[in-house]
């Protein structure tokens, strides 16, 4: 296998394996938690390996989520003071664990082969050239090794406690009166989370992490309804960044995990206008049509209401409407000649009154509401 | 310690860093009291990473790197990003935090890849830029020193113009609303100011840590004052003071990156806030509720001693601490709150088990059963 | 005829939802009148576009005759006390000042005068002691009370309030009605969204029930019914029924 089709697919492997556990950070509203973790996981990493003195050993990646579980837990102990709100916990604990970590790395720079660039960029690029070797056999990158690992862990797990999640994700409170136990899952997620984060972190950094995690879920999400579309969607749209991210760095000779960052932000942009239903483009299309429907349903509305009434005489006139609704004449005019043409309404001069059409229609609208 | 303290005097460079990072430190504590307090503690750090591609482009498009222009392209795109955020969750269903994940994470990510591009041009003079990730407060000369004096100056200045207005809209906008002023407009004030204290840090501290400098003054200061004035003033304190000894410490040490250094200074505040501020504080919150727990005491063996005594013809009727013992309400023999209560005079012991109340006693007895069973509440 | 409060076919919608349809409303002026209806009804909603904080749909809304814009400073609120954060570092006086930011305009800083005049509403809801005390120091009651006293020193002619009896205690109930009761003596107009409907009729003189859209409004003895209600509160019969049930006895 070639050095750029390898790291594509470390890249893809990345990506996909940061969307499955985002989806559920990005549903449960957590989604900063994955910045938090991703910087917190530092300092455990720089202390393993000072106890280890290996970056390959598995003590780095238990160092890592050691880190990450720490960050959660000290943010729920400072929330628990009730002297800090909890974005605020987030906000002081991450930034202070990963100062320790940078400082730890820029005072002992001879002694660790991680350099603060590669913290924040990660080192994708030279990942073909770090391999596992097994009996002179060649397994493949180690990367690669890696984060297949933890990405069949994140499959496992999500598989076995799909309904749970769902549970957590969509309905907390149920969860946790049905006896399941949401606090123990929350901490095995954040656990995962912070394991995801440290394999995916000497590939694409700290940072960008981020955006693996956060930003294809959350397209997923203008696109999808169910859980399990939204993790297929969210699992493709990671590919499809990680790939056009490694061509848009390569062509232009730049970072790769920030081009991969660059191109999850360009897809989300990209869904966030122009998806079906949700999008920008979409809503404001339908809010121009639904003005017209709107304004139908008001009228129907406004007309039952008011029908059989003594001052029906009056509220339903033409001229009111416009007074009453703040209707500008050609929006009154349009909705008025739908309505009729819907066979709504009946026009007899100035006076609009119900069909029985219409008034059915009244009524099934309101029971909508 | 004396040696840093002639050294800061007398050496220019010192002098220079220490009065950057502390104008830096008063802006971005003041404006962090804000964020504090409308719970945008985490949109500073969304907002500073945001500002990177702005310093790249500014860069690209001028080829300088006069601290007026990179700050001016950070404030832009760190605006830009505060904006998106308001637009996304205002306009869809994406969610505060989602967004600010993804505007963080993206225009970071973005500002990287046009680094390392202006890294691999051959020609270009962009030694430097780097710095704009941990912070370089060595790098501080004199003009910058005043850059930031005159924009920390004009952001504090619009603080104090519109300080009524600002503390309404962050304890309720609503209510600012209905009294006509308009609160979208002062919002985008008070983000703008945001941005602007933000961004005139980047230099020195660096996008990745800028969030805590906003946000960890604040929160100390928070615990020591319940006024927001007094807050707002101590927060810059805080802010000027882990940004000079941040900064200072990490100009004398080699190899010592200024943000981290500040953030930890600044989390040895908050730290030594939460546990020790008076009133909020957790130890001095642990030693009154041992307080409270002590009165309680009292005032139980104290209406016990009072209910024994009124089914005898003298209040002042002696009893024995093992009826009490069993009768009290609070677990625990009653021996030591007696000794507490003969301290306060309010009891005296008879012999060795017997204990009568003091006429002080009978009286603070009344006072406190009427306090428990009548009275307003 | 000239309505303190007058909702002309008010509709209001969220993006695309709409929560409030063709609502009419009119209140007499002098009126003490309980907006009831279901959470989600849109009660809320109803006061805030009332009070210009959210831009209607459609319709109009017109205080003593002329748009809320033109009348602001006849106007006071007293929002859900739930919708601000307590432990904000102010004190109870700082509070009720507030009610007077209106007044001064841009830029100035209440002096003596309006602390005293802070002072004087606080002593109307007997807080006068607390003056000082920390915001979050005080119990549901009394941060209720502070809102009053914000509200009075705005010295209005039409109040609007939001859930004012939410999770107060009953001496502060007693408080509030009596207030409620001392501003209509002094002829103003008040609206409180109310959820207690057993005390709709001992506290106040008008109703309206809402359900997105009016189902009915007027004197509380005439559309008080068990009907309108059933209509308001849809499936929940049981409840309205046994409340019917208590309100005969
Ligand atoms: N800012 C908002 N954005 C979207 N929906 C809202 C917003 N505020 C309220 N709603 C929705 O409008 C409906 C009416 O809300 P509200 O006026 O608060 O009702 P009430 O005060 O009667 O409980 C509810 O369904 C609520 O979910
Ligand atoms: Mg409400």
């Amino acid at each position: 296998m070639s050095a750029s089709l390898e790291i594509q697919l470390i890249a893809v492997v990345v990506a996909v394996t940061c969307a499955l556990p985002g989806v559920f950070l990005v549903l449960q509203r957590m989604s900063m938690m994955s910045d938090a973790i991703s910087h917190a996981i530092l300092p455990g990493i720089v202390i393993a390996f000072f106890i280890t003195g290996n970056l390959s050993s598995p003590w780095i990646i238990l160092g890592a989520a050691a880190g990450g579980l720490l960050t959660v837990a000290l943010v729920e102990v400072l929330r628990k003071t009730g002297l800090l709100k909890e974005d605020a916990a987030i906000g002081i604990v991450f930034p202070a664990l990963f100062s320790v970590g940078v400082i730890l790395i820029a005072q002992y720079a001879g002694d660790v082969h991680l350099d603060i660039d590669a913290v924040l960029l990660g080192e994708l690029a030279f990942a073909p050239f770090d391999r596992i070797t097994m009996g002179g056999m060649d397994l493949g990158p180690r990367a690669l090794l890696v984060m297949g690992v933890i990405l069949v862990v994140n499959v496992v797990f999500i598989s076995v406690f799909f309904k749970e999640l769902k549970l957590i994700s969509f309905d907390r409170a149920l969860a946790g009166a049905l006896g399941f136990a949401p606090a123990l899952l929350h901490y095995v997620l954040m656990g995962l989370v912070s394991v995801t984060a440290v394999g995916a972190f000497d590939a694409v950094g700290s940072i960008l992490v981020v955006a693996l995690m956060v930003a294809p879920p959350a397209s997923a999400y203008l696109l999808t309804d169910g859980l399990k579309p939204m993790i297929v969607v969210s699992v493709v749209i990671g590919a499809v960044s990680a790939v056009a991210g490694y061509w848009v760095a390569h062509w232009l000779d730049a970072s790769i995990a920030g081009a991969m960052a660059s191109m999850s932000g360009v897809l989300f942009l990209s869904i966030l206008i122009l998806a079906p239903h949700r999008g920008l483009w979409s809503v404001q299309k339908r809010r121009s049509n639904q003005a017209l429907l709107f304004g139908r349903k008001m009228l129907v509305i406004h007309l039952y209401n008011h029908e059989g009434l003594p001052e029906a005489q009056h509220e339903c006139r033409m001229d009111h409407l416009e007074d009453h609704l703040r209707w500008d004449h050609a929006f009154a005019s349009r909705a008025i000649r739908s309505s009729l043409q819907n066979d709504y309404i009946l026009q007899q001069g100035p006076h609009l009154s119900l069909t029985e059409t219409g008034r059915k229609y009244a009524r099934s609208s309101l029971v909508e509401l | 310690m004396i040696d840093l303290l002639t050294n800061l005097f007398s050496d220019y460079t010192l002098r220079t860093v220490a009065l950057g990072s502390a104008l830096l430190g008063i802006t971005a504590g003041s404006l962090g009291g804000f964020a504090l307090l409308r719970r945008q503690s985490l949109l500073g750090d969304a907002i500073s990473h945001a500002a990177l591609p702005g310093i790249a482009i500014a860069f690209l498009l001028t080829g300088s790197k006069a601290p007026l222009v990179l700050i001016l392209g950070a404030g832009i795109a760190g605006w830009i990003g505060a904006a998106l955020i308001s637009v996304v969750t205002t306009q869809t269903r994406i969610k505060y935090d989602s967004a600010l994940g993804i505007m963080l994470s993206v225009f970071f990510g973005f500002g990287l890849v046009l680094l390392t591009y202006i890294q691999r041009q051959p020609d270009a003079n962009q030694a430097g830029l780097n710095s704009f990730l941990f912070g370089q407060a060595a790098a501080l000369i004199e003009q910058d020193v005043f850059l930031i004096f005159v924009i920390g100056s004009v952001v504090i200045l619009l603080i104090a113009l519109f300080w009524k207005e600002f503390k309404l809209l962050s304890f309720d906008s609503d209510f600012l609303g209905t009294l006509g002023y308009p609160i979208r407009t002062l919002d985008y004030l008070l983000t703008t100011l945001f941005v602007v204290a933000i961004v005139i840090g980047l230099q020195t501290v660096g996008v990745v840590l800028m969030s805590a400098m906003i946000i960890a003054p604040a929160a100390a200061a928070r615990q020591w004052t319940d006024r927001l004035g007094l807050m707002i003033f101590l927060a810059g304190i805080f802010g000027a003071f882990s940004g000079v000894g941040g900064a200072l410490t990490s100009s004398l040490i080699p190899a010592l990156p200024t943000g981290p250094t500040i953030v930890l200074i600044v989390s040895a505040i908050v730290l030594i806030s939460l546990l020790f501020a008076p009133n909020r504080g957790l130890v001095f919150r642990r030693v009154r509720d041992w307080q409270a727990g002590k009165r309680l005491r009292v005032d139980a063996v104290l209406v016990d001693l009072y209910t024994l005594a009124s089914q005898h013809s003298s209040a002042e009727y002696p009893h024995s601490e093992r009826v009490l013992d069993v009768m009290s309400s609070i677990s625990g023999p009653a021996h030591q709150t007696l000794k507490v209560l003969k301290d306060l005079d309010l009891a005296i012991p008879i012999d060795s088990t017997h204990w009568s109340l003091t006429p002080e006693g009978v009286l603070r007895a009344e006072r406190v059963i009427e306090r428990q069973f009548g009275g307003d509440s | 005829m000239d309505y303190a409060i007058d909702i002309r076919d008010l509709t209001v919608a969220y993006r695309e939802k709409p929560v409030l349809w063709d609502v009419d409303l009119q209140v007499p002026p002098g009126v003490l009148i309980a907006i009831v209806g279901p959470n989600g009804a849109g009660k809320t909603s109803l006061i805030k576009s009332s009070l210009g904080l959210i831009k209607p749909a459609a319709g109009s809304v017109l205080i003593h005759g002329r748009p809320y814009s033109e009348q602001r400073s006849t106007v006071a609120y007293v929002p859900q006390r739930g919708s601000v954060d307590w432990d904000f570092p102010t004190n109870v006086l700082d509070v009720v000042t507030m009610g007077l930011y209106g007044r001064l305009g841009w830029f100035k800083r209440p002096g003596k005068s309006e602390r005293i005049e802070a002072l004087k509403s606080l002593a109307q809801v007997g807080m006068e002691e607390y003056a000082t005390r920390q915001i979050s120091q005080l119990s549901g009651g009394q941060q209720q009370r502070v809102f009053l006293a914000r509200a009075l020193v705005q010295d209005a002619n039409v109040y609007f309030m939001d859930e004012p009896f939410q999770g107060v205690d009953a001496t502060t109930e007693r408080a509030i009605v009596e207030l409620l009761q001392n501003l209509r003596k002094q002829g103003k107009t008040v609206a409180v969204v109310h959820h207690d409907l057993q005390t709709v009729p001992e506290y106040f003189d008008h109703v309206m029930l809402l359900n997105v859209r009016r189902i009915a409004s007027g004197p509380v003895e005439e559309v008080f019914t068990e009907d309108n209600l059933r209509t308001t509160y849809g499936g929940r019969v049981a409840f309205v029924s046994a409340l019917s049930a208590a309100r005969k006895q």
